[in-house]
């Protein structure tokens, strides 16, 4: 048994153990190499927290970089994050030797490489309706009420906006659940979509979306929050989750 | 959702247009649309998203009528050279011919209608020369020509070809 390589890394990225938070200046640390991938994470983050699920769920070990959204004008703008993720946003998830971004583009890569347990049924057609909810939670509700876009409409309107979004988008899911779900969003079985689902849902909360209109998104996330993939990766678990919000 | 695109096909409508393009791939694998290597799929992913997640729903038509009418060109203008910002730097790694290596792929379908938007909202596309390179040798392509807005039924004559 050798001892541990140790290297310093180089100026341009600081590389933490996990838990530890992305800094943007510093004198770079001795760290042991380490071959697991690193996933940067912000504790709050939905996208993040699809994808936390989906390594919990995937039994895949993982380090941690978390990069606060807020703190010091936000971490993501800081050089070295825009080195590794150009589009300045978490989840990036360093693996394999690539960086990938997009949180469903991570777990696609995620379940074509890794591929037990499955996050996507083998039937094609189960298939389109799980990326369909995916898309519809991705592409058509969060990016609507993110960070960058809620201070672009002002703090006044900020609530209201956000609630509009995520009601509009819940009343189209609600639907589309009727012919797709079962126990989960498709079937029985956890997808992808059900990744989206149950960050999507505490954001709705965050913003006092009234969810009773929505009574099979409240009992798939309720069934999903017993999983415990879903509570590991959970917000109020995570490394840099603030004191007054911790489980 | 009440949006277009949907593909009623197989017995089954599906919306959102990479869902349906992932199941047109599945189960009409032929030309490929996304490359047989799980490293070059997440790049295609990954750039297809940013399209499909981080520019075009914050330009969309209700998203635009909800910033309201004065503020919305710059607004558009902001988000989608925000975007391409990124989209720029990342196909410095990834891009060959078009946005992932020599081959067409979803990314690529992704990337023209997003310059389309670009153009319309009068963004300078200086910055990104890779973006508009790219653009210009999908646009040569006959499935992107006949696929065109303006050679569709439903476009007005002032927009025809």
């Amino acid at each position: 048994m050798g001892s541990t390589p140790f290297r310093v890394p180089p100026p341009t990225l600081q590389l933490c153990e996990r838990g530890r938070s992305l800094r943007g200046q510093g004198s770079p640390r001795t760290m042991t190499e380490s071959s697991k991938p690193i996933l940067y994470s912000y504790f709050r983050s939905s996208c993040s927290w699809r994808v936390r699920i989906a390594l919990a769920l995937k039994s895949i070990d993982y380090e941690m970089v978390t990069v606060n959204l807020i703190k010091d004008g936000g971490q993501q703008f800081s050089e070295e994050f825009q080195a590794l993720n150009p589009m300045k946003q978490v989840p990036a998830l360093k693996i394999d030797g690539i960086t990938i971004g997009q949180s469903l583009a991570i777990i696609e890569y995620l379940e074509e490489t890794r591929p037990t347990p499955r996050l996507l049924p083998q039937d094609p057609k189960k298939r389109a309706h799980v990326r369909m909810i995916s898309d519809l939670i991705a592409s058509g509700i969060q990016p609507l009420q993110n960070l960058s876009v809620l201070k672009q409409v002002g703090q006044e309107k900020q609530l209201s906006w956000a609630q509009q979004v995520i009601s509009s988008g819940f009343n189209a899911l609600e639907r589309i659940l009727q012919s797709t779900a079962g126990k989960y969003c498709v079937g029985d079985e956890v997808s992808m979509a059900d990744l989206c689902l149950v960050p999507q849902v505490a954001n709705a909360d965050r913003y006092k979306v009234d969810l009773t209109p929505y009574p099979t998104i409240s009992r798939i996330n309720k069934s999903l929050l017993t999983l415990e993939a879903f509570q590991v990766s959970h917000p109020c678990r995570q490394p840099d989750t603030p004191p007054e919000l911790r489980a | 959702m009440k949006q277009v695109p949907a593909l009623k096909i197989d017995g089954i409508t599906i919306g959102q247009s990479l869902a349906i393009i992932e199941y047109l791939e599945e189960t009409r694998p032929t030309p490929r649309l996304l490359p047989q290597d799980p490293k070059k799929r997440a790049h295609v992913r990954m750039i297809s998203d940013l399209i499909a997640s981080g520019i075009q729903p914050l330009q969309n038509l209700s998203v635009l009528k909800q910033v309201g009418q004065e503020k919305q060109l710059s607004w558009a203008q902001q988000v989608i050279s925000s975007g391409f910002n990124a989209l720029e730097r990342i196909l410095q790694s990834t891009a060959g011919k078009y946005c992932v290596g020599d081959e067409v792929s979803m990314a690529d379908l992704c990337l023209v209608p997003q310059v389309a938007n670009a153009d319309r909202y009068k963004v300078d596309l200086t910055p990104y020369p890779t973006i508009s390179r790219i653009n210009k040798s999908l646009l040569t392509l006959e499935a992107f020509q006949v696929s065109h807005p303006c050679r569709q039924p439903d476009t007005p004559p002032e927009l025809r070809a």
